[in-house]
């Protein structure tokens, strides 16, 4: 805990595509998360709902813009979680 | 827009006249076929899903990259989403330049960064009923 108390949750929207959609059983969710960052709170829901793929062999973007993993979280911010891509 | 995402079949030939250049002496196209096997599983179809507004603006960038690194007139690519049988065409490529040299080269670099780079995914439906995500470790939840 820091000096200045406890972390206050933020609401966030999760969007989920692909295989974490299917996995999730939902393309998206409002929750309040102690998370700060796009990487906590990927680790946060592959707890959650079970995804196995390495953070790093996937992607995220926030407010529709492809973001690097530390990107810090705001409230209110739409957090879109890539599963590794497979075009072509 | 040079990169799109399209729910329609793609016409190749039509794709191809776009990039008729009086300046160009060099065509490279590719295609990307849906092919009956996958890692020793049989393949019955396949169904793409992609953010379309972030593939596209990231196809983009892709082909300015391209445009930069390579001596080329014009590029182009489509990929298609949706359910695709067997043989459909999943995916064109197109470039135009003076040589033929550049026109290779910014092909293949086109296709290889879109397969890394592009929110586009792939879902198989084998021969036994099952379904998989291609490069994807996260399974369904069991029921």
């Amino acid at each position: 805990m820091s000096a200045d108390g406890a972390r206050a949750g933020i609401t966030v929207t999760a969007r989920y595509f692909a295989a974490f959609r299917e996995r999730a059983g939902r393309d998206a969710e409002s929750l309040v998360t102690e998370s700060r960052t796009a990487a906590e709170l990927y680790a946060e829901l592959a707890r959650r709902h079970g995804f196995a793929d390495a953070m790093t062999r996937c992607k995220v973007a926030v407010n529709d813009e492809l973001a690097a993993w530390d990107v810090r979280l705001e409230a209110g911010d739409e957090v879109l979680f890539f599963p590794p891509v497979a075009g072509g | 827009m040079s990169f799109k995402i399209v729910s329609t079949p793609i016409d190749p030939d039509a794709l191809k006249r776009t990039l008729t250049a009086a300046a160009a002496g060099a065509c490279v196209t590719f295609e990307g076929w849906v092919r009956d096997h996958n890692e020793g599983e049989a393949v019955q179809a396949l169904e793409y899903e992609a953010h379309a507004a972030i593939a596209e603006r990231e196809g983009e960038k892709i082909l300015a990259e391209a445009r930069a690194r390579f001596a080329i007139d014009s590029a182009r690519c489509e990929h298609r989403v949706g359910k695709l049988a067997i043989g459909d065409c999943a995916v064109w490529v197109g470039v135009s330049s003076a040589h033929r040299g550049a026109a290779f080269d910014a092909c293949r670099y086109i296709i290889d960064e879109t397969k890394q780079r592009v929110p586009i995914w792939k879902k198989e439906h084998y021969a036994s009923g099952e379904t998989g995500w291609v490069n994807c470790a996260t399974k369904p939840a069991a029921r």
